[in-house]
């Protein structure tokens, strides 16, 4: 059966052509995907065909990977021991949960809140995303299967809730996820990404702030170090709305996470700050744009890097401030602390104003470990190896105090801690 | 005993320390004085194990072992503690738990048990009140937004937590005025004891008036020119160094 799979970009297609009239919603959005798919290909996987947005990141080891299945077909058939030994891996919160495995809403595992539906039932491919243009949301229009969606009435504050999603070997899961915060309305979603094995996890995130509302959305991203996570999320912000996220990236043979903000009233605000740890041979890349559409709108992004072995990390900031948005403040930083003289950053930010009273700031950092604290450490009896994880948490400290909500920073912080623990094993 | 021998030193090929010959018994107190670029911060971070030196002569021992063969944190666990001139900032480390750390390190490596946090916070609010420190400085992280004199605390306040054996104080009097001039002096001689010593890098008399030496050495362009007692730093409190350094070249 395996051989018979084309591999690659094909094989995806071949997996569309297979599933078109079993997928949900809007045949036509999904063949305008695919022709979308068929023309750009896996970034990085033809020759001669990169695109600016894909300088850093190939996806060419794609190209000969074959995927046995999407959701409807391997779902059955993971055994529940496993799923409970990898759900016992995510953070667990006094929240309501939902858990996916391999792109496919499970019941079973999930505690979902009065204000979910599944994409599988009302699909909803939102206003915001650009297949046309991001090969990898086409690819995910093209066999998205199931998702969340997250409706949150006007004045409303829902809390907290943890969604889950959950790989196993040999897969490739294309969830999409819609959230809507009314006007005035507040939520925190822990996004959480973990899996065994070689899989591909694709998800699109779309995100609606309205007026007034706030959403805090932390993402950690734990996948296992064979897997390819390539999330892109947009994110919609109205006036005197707030999107407050933060990417905590652990693992992953190859991630990216792109992520997409507007910034459509006044006094709109997004953060997109982002931690990633990597090690061995892992890639991460962390792209973002924020589009200014509109006066006195804010946005911040810190996004730190710790990168050992032959790690490399990626960091591509865009800030487009467009002519009617005076008084824009924009910040951009981007900082790595490099642990071995293999690991690499690329870093590369980007502003583009077309107003003339904005401040727009960013700047980028990269060094190793400053040699005055750490002797300062030392001479104070604490040994090498103890001295420099101190500094690497402190590095890392400043940036999970951007996590604003509590119980969130206090699941992140543990997570970095078993990063930690499995660094030292 | 602190012993040095023919100790020289450089640092990028440029000789700083040439040919120390000093000895601090047990349960002294000895200033080291000396105008700018005489070496004496040199001679501190020598002592202290900073690795930007290179050591191309002579020995260094404490108590019979030798010095400058152990790493810097092998030293402190030995009792040696430098009270750095400008302490470093660490942003992101939490003063309380810094101070824990090092404390249970070295108390790992003299084989004592560790402290838990209770017991910590207990010594470490008292030796901070003691010093005069206001008790959010263990709350706050290390040296970050401190001013300069209480940075020069926070050294005083670690120092009294450690207990160490061998105090280096290089210029820890800088940027203080009277009262915590006076503090600082109080907290190193409360840690006087048959089995103390310290030695008092300073540029001015002020210090020595409430921290008492036993001995007063000299250093100019690497060596120690003159030895004496106390009253030595009240000559040149008066004459100035020009004149030492004159008569001993």
């Amino acid at each position: 059966m395996t051989a018979a799979l084309p591999s690659g970009a094909a094989g995806f297609l071949a997996r569309y052509a297979a599933l078109r009239d079993l997928l949900p919603g809007d045949p036509a959005l999904r063949d305008a995907a695919a022709e979308a798919f068929r023309t750009a290909g896996l970034p990085g996987a033809t020759q001669g065909r990169r695109p600016e947005a894909w300088k850093y990141t190939t996806l060419r080891p794609l190209a000969d990977a074959r995927f046995q299945s999407t959701a409807e077909d391997t779902n059955g058939g993971v055994p529940p021991a496993a799923m409970t030994a990898l759900l016992a891996r995510a953070p667990t919160l006094d929240a309501p949960r939902l858990v996916f495995v391999n792109g496919a809403y499970r019941a079973d595992l999930s505690t979902p809140p009065a204000l979910f539906a599944r994409f599988a039932d009302q699909p909803d491919f939102g206003t915001l995303t650009w297949p046309d243009r991001e090969p990898l949301v086409a690819l995910n229009t093209m066999l998205a299967a199931d998702g969340a969606l997250l409706d949150v009435l006007d004045d409303t504050d829902a809390g907290v809730v943890e969604l889950v999603h959950l790989s196993t070997d040999g897969t490739a899961a294309h969830p999409r996820h819609c959230i809507r915060l009314g006007t005035n309305a507040r939520l925190t979603l822990l996004d959480v990404a973990i899996g065994d094995g070689s899989y591909l996890h694709n998800p699109v995130t779309e995100v609606h702030v309205a007026a007034g509302a706030t959403l805090t959305h932390a993402r950690l991203q734990d996948e296992s170090d064979r897997a390819y996570h390539l999330a892109t999320t947009y994110a919609g912000v109205a006036g005197d709305a707030t999107y407050d996220s933060f990417t905590l990236t652990l693992g992953g043979r190859v991630g990216r996470n792109e992520m997409h903000a507007l910034l459509a009233a006044p006094r709109a605000t997004a953060h997109l700050n982002a931690a990633q740890l990597l090690t061995g041979t892992q890639h991460a890349d962390f792209t973002s744009v924020v589009r200014h559409d509109a006066p006195s709108c804010t946005s911040r992004q810190t996004v730190k890097n710790v990168l050992n072995g032959r790690a490399r990390g990626v960091f591509q900031g865009r800030i487009e401030v467009a002519r009617v948005a005076q008084k824009t403040d924009g910040y951009q930083m981007n900082q790595a602390l490099l642990l071995s003289p293999d690991a690499e950053i690329d870093s590369k930010p980007e502003l583009e104003i077309f107003a003339d009273d904005v401040k727009c700031s960013h700047g980028a950092t990269v060094g190793e470990l400053d040699i005055e604290q750490l002797f300062y450490l030392k001479s104070r009896g604490i040994p090498d190896a103890e001295a420099r994880a101190i500094l690497v948490r402190a590095f890392l400290a400043e940036a999970l105090d951007a996590v604003s909500q509590e119980t969130v920073r206090a699941a992140l912080e543990q997570s970095v801690e078993r990063w930690w623990e499995r660094q030292a094993a | 005993m602190l012993e040095i021998r023919g100790l020289a030193a450089s640092i990028n090929d440029k000789p700083i320390l040439k040919g120390i010959d000093l000895t601090v018994p047990e349960g002294e107190i000895h200033a080291i004085m000396g105008p700018n670029g005489s070496g004496k911060s040199t001679l501190a971070y020598v002592l202290s194990g900073r690795e930007e030196f290179d050591v191309t002569g002579g020995s260094a021992s404490f108590n019979g072992v030798d010095l400058l063969a152990m790493e810097p944190e092998e030293r402190a666990a030995a009792g040696v503690f430098l009270a750095f001139q400008a302490p470093i900032e660490l942003p992101g480390v939490n003063n309380a738990n810094f101070l824990r750390t090092a404390l249970n390190a070295i108390r790992r490596a003299r084989g004592e048990s560790e402290l838990d946090a209770v017991q910590f916070l207990k010594l470490a609010r008292s030796e901070a009140k003691r010093l005069a420190m206001p008790e959010d400085m263990l709350k706050r992280n290390v040296n970050v937004g401190f001013s300069g004199g209480e940075k020069k605390r926070n050294e005083v306040l670690q120092m009294a937590i450690l207990r160490p054996r061998l105090a280096i104080l290089d210029e820890t009097d800088s940027g203080l005025d009277i009262d915590a001039l006076k503090i600082v002096a109080d907290g190193v001689n409360a840690l006087r004891a048959p089995d103390f010593s310290a030695l008092v890098i300073t540029h001015h008399q002020r210090l020595l008036d409430h921290l008492v030496p036993d001995r007063v050495h000299v250093l100019a362009h690497g060596r120690i020119i003159r030895s004496g007692g106390p009253d030595l730093a009240r000559e040149l409190e008066k004459s100035g160094y020009a004149q030492v350094v004159a008569e001993a070249a």
